[in-house]
């Protein structure tokens, strides 16, 4: 927010720093939101921000993990790079965990760190950390500065990077004296970067290899991954599932590139997926996955994944495929384009009834469930009242834990990128912050952040933006008075020593919202969440509800540690 | 397996902290690395012996090495026709009496004395490592007082036989 006590006095037009060439530079990528937090090596650049005129909003998060969350969240709604900027040394470090969140989920970033002045680099100078060390192995990319005659064409590639092929993150340090001191010449030139060329079309021969296993397969299966909703692909695929009746599951990251409620979707797979979808891919005969990287919470044990399944590959980062899983017909490329390809070349699809009738008998048999007694806030209840309350629309952000697993077995999506959480890193404290960023990248839509009690506190401080934007999103806390995930393990695999997780002591939540000028509501029935809800979704304004529910509840179906996909407890009451 | 890998990568600072930094998160095993610049202005080659575990590993290691921004071209040079070379400096203790002696001794590894002092002589050889191992070897005896190694270098050779005139040879038995 800028507090204007004195007109802006600009440098003359033609004398500029490097921190105005940056704001340029950002402006040129069609930056709208930048998420951030001054400090010392940045001033130049707040100062650049302050005195510019261009047409974008900067949000001061209260901690810098905020911002990088914000813009991580910003980044999976939008579809487009989120920004960052923070200071050298501690400015930087708090942003590592967004950061390496954001390499392991794919999403594009764009973080300028401030880093001490070229002269006194490597003296270990006040508040100098070793940035581009740190954050090479957790970025896409990263660059130091070395002049501000370079920056335009940096910052050009740094958007390219980060939001092309597989995205990911991009960390741009800049010294403190290139963005204060005064730039007369800078690089306007078109980038080339040889050895980043990401193929995007896939190789024909491929795609007809797949058609022609889909014509042979008795038990065919999709497996959607994010790479389905990054490559904007979920029309097509919905096309040519349906057109030839393939059944769908999906990764967690992969939730709403494939309508939650379609008859042909079996529910998520994986370690708390559902019964239908995990034995599908312990008995397919042919695996199609498109856009998911086989992740070990995905995969369970290796030697009992997909063992019967020609297994097909589509993803724009050939370093996956193959990695985990022995893949027969890998195919590099966008995953839209490769649906594409295979679209117009599959001209027959596969003789599977039987496989149908099964998989919608174990549909039948083996559907989710919990006990609900009626007198009890359930959370599995409270998470399916919240998808009918919200007819599936909401824009939903969860922080990591049961509840995060809750959400996604019961809130099911109509459409991509509405589903923001934290998968391959698994960050608490990611949440609630992104819900933020979400709800400044879609400002019309209802936004819901499903956090635990516990991930809730490791980032709460960013109720002052909502609180300063007055940003309508609604903080549903999952209450169960424990670090439920981590309480769960405990009960199931070390005989319930529950060491370090029933957390007795919390704020009194609905004061700590009031204390920000926030609506705040303790939930502690079926029926006061009933009666309140759509009101609170209606509301024009940040609503907290400290929802209390059940705390012996577990998340089940599950696959323990260890053990293969078909190899599931807790799938029947 | 070992395998000799080269990677053409453009000389930007940090470049070197990434390739090695992935292979140390990957666990891949370097035994040697050698850097340095190539014809062309800002791209250098770096050269590369690993210990991988299998051939799933391998293409792991290259793929990633591929994904690198910085890095242009990866090649396997194992299973080619190559030129490899590596360069040691060995220090061995050594007074007038023995130098004569480690003279002749040196001389089928076409190594030469490049620098002696009262009481020491170094040695310069080229040659495929096991090469070197073997010189070295053959001068413990006299006591080594240092060794410093460039790591191994290669690249293909002009011409590469088809696959059926190809030897045994292989530098990576
Ligand atoms: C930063 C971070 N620290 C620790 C963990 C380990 N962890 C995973 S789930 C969990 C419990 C989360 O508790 P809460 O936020 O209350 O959610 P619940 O599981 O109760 O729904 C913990 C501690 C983590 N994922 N992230
Ligand atoms: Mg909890």
């Amino acid at each position: 927010m800028k507090v204007d006590t004195k007109p802006k006095t600009k440098p003359e037009a033609a004398v500029k720093t490097g921190a105005d060439i940056l704001v340029e530079s950002l402006l040129e990528q069609k930056v709208e939101t930048i998420f951030g937090y001054p400090g010392g090596a940045v001033l130049p650049i707040y100062d650049a921000l302050y005195r510019s005129d261009g047409d974008f909003e900067h949000i001061l998060t209260r901690h810098e993990q905020g911002a990088i969350h914000a813009a991580e969240g910003y980044a999976r709604v939008a579809g487009k790079p989120g920004v960052v900027i923070a200071t050298s040394g501690p400015g930087a470090t708090n942003l590592v965990t967004g950061i390496a969140d954001a390499m392991m989920d794919s999403l594009p970033l764009v973080v300028i760190t401030g880093q001490v002045a070229t002269s006194v680099t490597g003296t270990d100078a006040f508040q100098e950390a070793d940035v581009m060390g740190i954050t090479t192995p957790i970025t896409k990319h990263n660059y130091q500065v070395q002049s501000s005659y370079e920056l335009p064409k940096v910052i050009k590639e740094a958007f390219h990077i980060a939001s092309t092929g597989r995205p990911g993150p991009v960390v741009v340090d800049i010294p403190k004296d290139i963005s204060a001191n005064l730039c007369t010449e800078t690089d306007q030139s078109a980038f080339h970067l040889p050895g980043y060329q990401p193929t995007i079309k896939p190789n024909p021969l491929q795609i007809k290899k797949l058609t022609e296993a889909i014509k042979k397969s008795k038990k065919p299966l999709i497996l959607t991954g994010a790479g389905v909703i990054h490559g904007h692909a979920s029309d097509i695929l919905l096309e040519i599932a349906e057109e030839y009746s393939i059944p769908v599951t999906s990764t967690l990251l992969g939730l709403g590139a494939f309508p939650g409620q379609h008859d042909l979707f079996l529910g998520m797979a994986g370690m708390h997926g559902t019964y239908t979808a995990n034995m599908a891919i312990a008995e397919c005969d042919l695996l199609i996955n498109i856009g998911a990287r086989f992740d070990d919470r995905l995969t369970g044990n290796l030697n009992y994944f997909a063992k019967n399944a020609t297994v097909a590959h589509v993803d724009i980062d050939p370093a996956e495929i193959g990695k985990n899983v022995p893949t027969d017909i890998p195919i590099v490329s966008d995953s839209k384009a490769a649906l594409a390809e295979l679209k117009k070349q599959l001209k027959e699809g596969p003789d599977h009834e039987e496989w149908m009738d099964q998989l919608n008998q174990n549909k039948m048999a083996y559907p989710l469930w919990y006990n609900n007694p009626p007198e009890e806030m359930v959370p599995q209840w409270l998470m399916k009242s919240l998808y009918h309350a919200t007819r599936g629309e909401a824009i939903v952000t969860t922080d990591v834990g049961q509840h995060q697993m809750w959400a996604a077995q019961y809130y099911s999506f109509g459409r991509p990128n509405r589903w923001v959480t934290s998968g391959g890193l698994g960050t608490m404290g990611f949440g609630f912050p992104a819900a933020i960023g979400a709800q400044l990248a879609k400002p019309k839509d209802p936004v819901v952040a499903i956090v635990g009690d516990g991930g809730f506190q490791m980032t709460l401080q960013e109720l002052s933006v909502l609180q300063e934007r007055g940003l309508p999103v609604k903080i549903i806390i999952v209450n169960n008075g424990a670090l439920g995930m981590v309480r769960q393990w405990q009960e199931a695999f070390y005989d319930k020593r529950y060491s370090e997780s029933i957390v007795g002591v919390q704020p009194d939540f609905v004061k700590l919202a009031e204390s920000y000028n926030i609506r705040g509501m303790k939930i502690e029935t079926q029926k006061e969440f009933t009666d309140i809800i759509h009101e609170v979704m209606a509301y024009d304004g940040p609503v907290l509800m400290d929802c209390r529910v059940l705390q012996q509840e577990n998340v089940y179906p599950m696959i323990a540690p260890g053990k293969g996909i078909h190899e599931m407890v807790g799938v029947k009451p | 397996m070992k395998r000799i890998i080269t990677a053409v990568v453009q000389n930007r600072s940090g470049v070197l902290n990434r390739v090695t930094g992935l292979m140390h998160k990957r666990q891949f095993n370097i035994e040697s690395i050698s850097v340095g610049r190539t014809e062309t202005e800002g791209i250098s080659k770096m050269t590369f012996v690993v210990h991988v575990e299998d051939h799933q590993k391998l293409e792991q290691l290259t793929k990633q090495l591929n994904k690198q921004i910085d890095v242009l071209k990866v090649t396997d040079l194992s299973d080619k026709a190559i030129v490899a070379r590596e360069l040691a400096l060995i220090k061995v203790v050594s007074n007038a009496h023995h130098r004569n002696e480690i003279q002749g001794m040196i001389e089928p590894f076409r190594a030469s004395i490049i620098d002696v002092s009262k009481d020491s002589l170094s040695i310069q050889v080229t040659g495929k490592p096991d090469k070197i191992e073997a010189l070295i070897d053959l001068l413990r005896p006299y006591g080594i007082k240092d060794i410093a190694r460039t790591g191994l270098t290669a690249f293909a050779r002009g011409h590469q036989p088809q696959v059926a005139e190809m030897t045994s040879y292989s530098l990576l038995k």
